[in-house]
């Protein structure tokens, strides 16, 4: 892909205004889904236009880039959207969370706590948090505009009754700022805390769906619970086996064929960050080497 | 220690060029060419161009040569290649009537002016395998009556025209309206009948066939009659504002189909026929009728028809699941690790299990 062919970042200026329109009118109503029209991009729908086409809106040359998926920097897919903005835009890349401006991610929010300046990107399958209570677009925007929420409420009361509990682990419906309900993306409800009162920037963007919104920092997000069921994040009941943290959110890693299985953080940076520290989990060797910076 | 996850770079790089080589195939047997696709796989370009949104017949071949023939890849590559292009301005419409038609058929009228035109079709053929197409050499050429080189296309009426001057048919008001665009807008429902045209025309041919089938299986039957098909070229003239008129900039294959169907009336309004349309890059027939059908099924509203619950009538049901690059993206992006989540339901199930269980150890 030459410099010569495609605008910096491949989106053409018009398109990354247009896109930048629609962020600030998300920053402007925290929580509301704002219809963009979103472009064709070179990776298929489903997998994180809506995300790219927002990174490439917000980015600058002088940006440093993480891309993540599932909390890591080497999934596939995220060096793949990785690879695609270093072509399209040259810009800097890094795997350490602290280093980077812009991060785009995948069903995670980092572990480290993010800082003032960064943006957080997510990429967002079905931005509707009623989509699944109501397949028609037509009547979810009436139901948020009349802030018609009574849908949501039954359906976790439904949960309770059936399951003594809330049944949803991930993609678990919050509140903005108390108006927009609002759906955080596939992330692990372990991770919404700290959706709320994030310094950071947040931008949601579903290329497929046409919608991007915002979370400005420091506004107050709550996931949506009742007074005695109250919302309780969770996560596998281990300590990672390679840095020993217990506090992050663990992937279970079958070993062998007979039940072995090992659990080690899924946010690649923290964990690396901390056996470089010299923490070492139950299954780790200590980190030999400085970890590997791209 | 665990090191599977590594490697995805390795790993990506390593398929794509086993993808390359598995694209190129056999050595022995020579390579496809771009203009070989574009001069004979002339349909499977049209199709791409059509939903593709992008009348250019060269990258429409670049695609499919790239995509192995996956159309639907092919027509992904032309989306995501269109995207890049600036838009410096629009057409005048162009105008049907001076279509230099190729083929032309009416299934209402046994004759009428301008003639019934077969042009390269596939009907009326047996469908029996013809090996020698498989043997080495090439097919004779067809016999035709010397062309009229040079001479601009002839005004050739439309069939509706007919049916307008007995005032059979509704008249469609004529409006200088800009059309919508889905492409630089996102789509808002209720969706204005030419925006409609538009998602029809970028739609997946399979889809909007099926959708347009179920209306004659009577999911919203309207009763269709192929009231005129006509392919061929059609002028595309630009207005120039430094020059102060119109001229032509070039051409482009259109398939244009007008269905008459079934009429609407009441104690005081007549009767009368109604239409439904379509318009598609290329030689694309079977898509334009699609359309066509799909087109009338989605006015049911406007012609105060009973809505019957058919898909074919559920306008957001039809706009949001036709666009196939939409949907085998979103699709095949199930692919793509989902560890994360899934690690939350595997903790969930195992909770619930194991209070279910332990109630029922309790109730025992």
């Amino acid at each position: 892909m030459s410099d010569q062919a495609y605008n910096f970042a491949y989106l053409d200026e018009d398109t990354k205004r247009m896109i930048r329109r629609a962020i600030l009118k998300g920053v402007a109503i925290p929580g509301y889904q704002v219809p963009f029209a979103s472009r064709e991009m070179p990776m298929p729908y489903g997998w994180g236009t809506g995300g790219v086409q927002v990174t490439a809106a917000c980015l600058t040359p002088d940006d440093v880039l993480k891309v993540i998926d599932q909390g890591a920097d080497d999934t596939t897919n995220a060096v793949s959207i990785r690879k695609f903005f270093v072509a399209t835009a040259g810009v800097a890349v890094t795997e350490a969370t602290d280093q980077a401006t812009i991060i785009q991610t995948r069903h995670r929010i980092p572990e480290a706590a993010l800082t003032a300046g960064q943006i957080l990107v997510y990429q967002v399958p079905i931005p509707e948090p009623l989509r699944f209570l109501e397949p028609r677009e037509t009547e979810t925007r009436k139901l948020h505009e009349l802030e018609e929420y009574g849908l949501m409420h039954v359906k976790l009361y439904e949960d309770i009754a059936k399951h003594g509990q809330i049944a949803t682990s991930y993609a678990y419906p919050v509140r903005v700022e108390g108006r927009y309900v609002m759906d955080p993306s596939p992330i692990p409800k372990f991770d919404n805390p700290k959706l709320s009162g994030n310094a950071a920037l947040q931008l949601f963007g579903a290329g497929r769906e046409q919608r991007i919104y915002a979370v400005p920092p420091f506004t107050h997000v709550v996931s949506l619970d009742f007074d005695d069921h109250p919302f309780s994040p969770s996560k596998a009941n281990h300590a990672c086996d390679l840095c020993a943290s217990d506090t992050s959110y663990l992937d279970e890693v079958i070993t062998d064929d007979e039940g072995g299985r090992m659990f080690v953080c899924s946010d690649t940076d923290y964990c690396a960050s901390r056996r470089a520290g010299g923490h070492v989990g139950a299954l780790g060797a200590p980190l030999a080497t400085g970890k590997a910076v791209q | 220690m665990y090191v599977a996850v590594k490697g995805g770079e390795r790993a990506i790089d390593a398929a794509h060029a086993w993808l390359a080589e598995e694209r190129r195939g056999d050595r022995e047997i020579s390579a496809l060419s771009v203009a070989q696709i574009r001069a004979q796989l002339t349909l499977a370009v049209n199709r791409v161009m059509a939903e593709g949104s992008l009348y250019d017949p060269d990258l429409a071949a670049l695609a499919i040569k790239q995509a192995r023939g996956d159309l639907i890849e092919a027509v992904f590559l032309i989306r995501a290649y269109r995207t890049t292009l600036p838009r410096f301005g629009a057409s005048i419409p162009v105008d049907t009537a001076r279509m230099a038609v190729i083929r032309r058929v009416s299934a209402t009228f046994k004759d009428l002016p301008g003639g019934q035109i077969l042009g390269p079709t596939f009907d009326y053929t047996h469908r029996l395998l013809d090996f020698a197409l498989m043997a080495e050499g090439d097919a004779p050429l067809a016999q035709t009556e010397a062309a009229q080189v040079g001479t601009p296309p002839a005004h050739i009426p439309h069939v509706m025209e007919f049916l307008n001057r007995d005032d059979l048919i509704e008249t469609e008001a004529p409006s200088d309206a800009t059309p919508p665009d889905l492409t630089r807008e996102p789509m808002e429902l209720p969706a204005a009948r030419a925006l409609r045209l538009q998602a029809l025309a970028r739609g997946d041919e399979g889809f909007v066939l099926s959708m347009a089938y179920s209306t004659q299986r009577g999911y919203g039957r309207t009763h269709a009659f192929v009231g005129e098909l006509r392919i061929g070229a059609v002028a595309v003239q630009m207005h120039i504002p430094e020059l102060g008129f119109a001229i032509d900039i070039g051409e482009v294959e259109l398939t244009e189909c007008e269905t008459v169907n079934q009429f609407t009336g009441s104690k005081t309004v007549p009767p009368q026929f109604t239409r439904g349309y379509g318009l598609v890059f290329g030689q694309s027939e079977r898509k334009a009728i699609s359309i066509s059908l799909c087109d009338r099924a989605l006015r049911w509203q406007e012609l105060g028809e009973d809505n019957i619950g058919a898909p074919a009538q559920d306008e957001e049901f039809v706009l949001m699941h036709a666009d196939n690059v939409q949907a085998t993206g979103f699709l095949e992006h199930i692919k793509l690790p989902h560890y994360v989540d899934f690690q939350s339901e595997l903790e969930l199930i195992r909770r619930l299990r194991a209070e279910a269980i332990a109630a029922r150890e309790a109730a025992e």
